[in-house]
């Protein structure tokens, strides 16, 4: 995180952005998000705005998107707000990407529980397959960054790619994932363990076994 | 009015006060960094922790915390002390603690706090974060690995100068605080933030390395650069004013001040008249005092000699000149170099009647012909402060770029007879309507316009006067009570062709109208009137000498003399005492104190400081408001005046900030 930094405002960067503008579906989603908030307070929407903005940088140049300075500029004229506090709201957000990504923005979370549930080794499967660390790949498909956490500690461990989370990885299962994604097809998200769906215990309930078939009332065992 | 108990001293505070100041009113200190009385609550740098119960059991951040009927607040105990150690240590984590290279040094909160309220020694061993660099302009020198982020520069520039251009990007402690893209920071009261700034995160660039804090002289004195009268402090090394800094007056500046008054200081050492310098052949050559004063006298120009005054000039060299004037039999005196001839019988029709501080209570300003965020960028954030309290602004004059809402209703003054339908229905609908009158409506004769308007719309009532006029010059006040007014202006001088015109620091005159006469310049920057001059009597800069001013609210105020004036100036009413020698004439006056005398008995009002009595307004004439202001007075902010021009720094504002120009950054 503490590498992050917005990318030069070059000439070249302002020939390719400086006209940036909304596609006709996302300026009519635009004025939707905007809409949501009252009159004088336009600028609550500049977190959607920006999200919006990134995923329409990413389309255009087919990767997760990102927000070259331009457009944070086209977006503070929007919302008539100083382009600082719009520089300061997309820096602020790790989510908000300040500098060119690839096709996959593989984030992999390295927080403790994730750690103990072995997050070193699936780091270690994207250094294998090329990735480094706040590095984009040479063929432009992945962008390896190490997260803190996002919050699916009972599926440790997890990666989030663009907008899909995977969870309970091994090596293989994410080699398995990285591999259908590189071949364009769409993996499923969320666990990756056989017979688990969400979050729930694997192999049947180990606390609480009363309440499986009925309401329990547990209260007289305290 | 609720009661709470502060270190077991039971006390009442205004209701909204918060904790922090109930231990203030107690008399407690309590250490802050982000926390500052003029500008929002950030509560971010966890300084100001206290005890208060009922609450929590955890010290509590004094400064964001309501004062609450039955509060025990505890400043003294071991839980606070703990806290406030514990927080220093913290800040102390990431700050280079370069104090020896560090130009706040002796004058840093940090350090100062540290000392009174940290551990003794440091148990950090790992390594420390590093920020790099960020240009803030010609006048902000950033070292950003000291910044606490404390927010103070963030909050000022959007809050009082109403700029948004600091930010604080990244988060945690990759914080970083910059400007947009590193630009310069672009407005009029950029410095403050050097003030605000508890660390040496971001100093003063012109006074890098100059001096330490316990060198100086400190002087109390007044700002010259406009007509507001900012209170300041210079402080001074020997023969030298190194710096000024604002002081605290809440009527006039509240404690901030503009770049310029600020930063011209270095002007006062270039360019100096240090010796007499007569007209030979066309040509300056320099002279001694009593060449000087014998080729005056030759002159001899009996009554027909004329005074004119410059923008920067104290009182008691305006009447100790009007008094040889006097003495010769002359009135014809003017100030307003530029030719103005509004009318002056009556002062409060030119005044500032609303005062600083009352115009932040108008609901409803029409501002007429004046940009005030360069004739007085003070001024210019107590209309935001207004348009913060819901104050609506209406402008006459061509667009400028304000720091507030405003409509602006066009550059034609006929405008002025007939005002739109939502300026006129919000100025009669107002309970403090205000209008303010600057240089380029007085220049188009827009005075009577306003005082019809006045009339029209009740500017005047049992507690308000909403009728202003915005001056520039910090001598004008002063000057038009001691008469420095004729009825054309300064045309009727040239009219009456004067043998001898006595240029008291007059830099912006036309003295080509002058060519017949012979102009006698005491002044001290050889600048446009020096230039003109056929004898040039070197005098004191407004640092150099005592003197009275008088803002454009009519405060009278008096500034004390920091340093003296170089080579062989002297203060400019020791001339004038010297010249009626020269010219045989008496002025009934041998000393300083002498003259202040005299003043005050001439013009009571300047005998004492504070806001002088201009009575009721004048009744407006009849007459229909026309002409076009096509242009404000003020064509380069940083560069007014003769020390400003003379100040490297205002040069260098003036080319990067209103020219574009790129400086390329001296290698470290």
């Amino acid at each position: 995180m503490a590498d992050r930094h917005l990318e030069p405002d070059t000439p070249e960067l302002r020939a390719r952005w400086g006209n940036f503008a909304w596609t006709k579906e996302n300026a009519a989603k635009a004025k939707e998000i905007i809409a949501r908030y009252p009159d004088g307070r336009q600028r609550s929407a500049v977190m959607p705005l920006l999200d919006l903005a990134q995923r329409q940088v990413g389309a255009e140049t087919n990767t997760q998107g990102w927000l070259p300075i331009p457009v944070m500029e086209y977006i503070a004229a929007q919302l008539d707000m100083p382009v600082i506090r719009v520089v300061e709201v997309a820096s602020f957000y790790t989510m908000y990407n300040l500098v060119p990504v690839g096709r996959f923005h593989v984030q992999v979370c390295g927080t403790t529980p994730c750690m103990l549930r072995g997050s070193d080794d699936i780091l270690a499967a994207c250094k294998a397959r090329g990735m480094h660390k706040g590095h984009t790949t040479d063929d432009g498909l992945w962008t390896l960054t190490e997260v803190e956490c996002m919050g699916n500690c009972a599926s440790a461990p997890m990666v989030q790619i663009n907008d899909d989370n995977y969870e309970d990885l091994t090596p293989q299962r994410l080699d398995a994932v990285l591999d259908a994604l590189a071949a364009g097809k769409t993996p499923k998200a969320g666990t990756q363990e056989p017979g688990r769906h969400t979050v729930e215990p694997l192999g049947g309930p180990t606390t609480l076994t009363e309440m499986v078939s009925a309401n329990h009332d547990y209260r007289k065992e305290w | 009015m609720p009661k709470v108990t502060v270190d077991g001293v039971e006390l009442e505070v205004p209701a909204g006060a918060t904790v922090l100041q109930a231990c203030e009113l107690a008399g407690k200190e309590i250490p802050r960094f982000c926390y500052h009385e003029r500008l929002s609550i950030a509560g971010n740098c966890r300084m100001c922790l206290v005890e208060v119960k009922p609450g929590p059991p955890k010290p509590q951040a004094s400064c964001a915390l309501p004062a609450a009927e039955g509060q025990e607040i505890r400043t003294d105990s071991p839980m606070v002390k703990k806290a406030r150690e514990g927080v220093m240590e913290f800040l102390l984590i990431n700050h280079p603690l370069d104090c020896p290279i560090c130009d706040q040094g002796g004058e840093c909160d940090l350090q100062d706090q540290s000392v009174a309220y940290g551990r003794g020694a440091s148990r950090y061993h790992e390594h420390k974060r590093a920020v790099t660099e960020k240009y803030m302009g010609p006048l902000i020198k950033t070292v950003m690995t000291r910044c606490i982020h404390c927010t103070r520069c963030v909050r000022f520039s959007e809050e009082v100068a109403g700029v948004d251009e600091i930010g604080a990007l990244y988060r945690g402690e990759a914080t970083q605080i910059t400007t947009y893209l590193e630009h310069a920071a672009k407005h009029e009261m950029s410095a403050n933030v050097i003030d605000l700034c508890p660390v040496g995160a971001l100093t003063s660039r012109p006074y890098a390395f100059e001096a330490r804090p316990w060198e100086l002289k400190k002087t109390l004195s007044i700002d010259v650069s406009d007509a507001v009268g900012a209170n300041i402090r210079i402080d001074s090394r020997g023969r030298e004013a190194l710096r000024i800094l604002p002081r605290v007056n809440d009527d006039v500046n509240e404690e901030w001040l503009s770049d310029k008054g600020r930063f011209q200081v270095d002007g006062l050492t270039r360019r100096r008249l240090d010796r007499p310098w007569i007209r030979r052949d066309g040509k300056l050559v320099a002279a001694s005092w009593d060449e000087a004063f014998a080729a005056v006298a030759k002159v001899n120009p009996g009554k027909d000699i004329a005074v004119i005054a410059g923008d920067l000039v104290d009182c008691e060299t305006m009447f100790a000149a009007k008094a040889l004037a006097g003495a010769l039999g002359s009135t014809l005196l003017e100030g307003r170099q530029t030719g103005l001839s509004y009318d002056c019988s009556n002062l409060a029709a030119v005044n500032f009647n609303s005062t600083l501080s009352g115009i932040e209570t108008a609901d409803v300003v029409l501002i007429v012909g004046s940009q005030v965020r360069w004739e007085a960028p003070l001024v210019n954030s107590r209309l935001r402060k207004a348009a913060k309290a819901g104050a609506k602004f209406f402008v006459v004059g061509p667009e400028w770029e304000t720091t507030f809402p405003a409509t602006f209703l066009g550059n034609d003054l006929s405008v002025l007879d007939k005002l739109p339908k939502a300026a006129a229905d919000a100025l009669k609908g107002a309970e403090r309507p205000a209008l303010i009158l600057g240089g380029a409506g007085l220049g188009k004769g827009a005075l009577n316009g306003c005082l019809a308007l006045a009339e029209k719309y009740k500017l005047i009532r049992d507690d308000w006067n909403g009728f202003n006029v915005l001056h520039m010059a910090a001598s004008r006040m002063g000057g038009l009570m001691l008469g420095y007014a004729q009825p054309g202006g300064i045309a009727d001088l040239v009219a009456a062709k004067p043998k001898l015109v006595l240029a008291l620091g007059a830099d912006e005159v036309d003295f080509t109208k002058f060519a017949d006469s012979i102009v006698v310049y005491i002044g001290h920057h050889g600048d446009k009137g020096a230039h003109a001059a056929d004898i040039i009597l070197p005098a004191a800069a407004f640092s150099e000498k005592p003197g009275t001013y008088v803002n454009t609210e009519g405060r009278v105020q008096r500034a004390d003399k920091a340093v003296f004036a170089p080579g062989d100036a002297r203060e400019d009413w020791t001339i004038l005492r010297a010249l009626a020698d020269a010219l045989g004439v008496s002025v009934g006056f041998d000393s300083f104190d002498e003259l202040r005398g005299a003043m005050a008995t001439a013009v009571p009002a300047l005998g004492h400081e504070g806001l002088a009595d201009y009575g009721a307004l004048p009744k407006a004439a009849k007459a229909k408001s026309e002409g076009v202001i096509e242009a404000y007075p003020i064509k380069d902010f940083y560069l007014t005046n003769p020390i400003a021009r003379a100040s490297e720094t205002m040069q260098r504002c003036s080319a990067e900030l209103l020219h574009g120009e790129e400086f390329a950054e001296a290698a470290e």
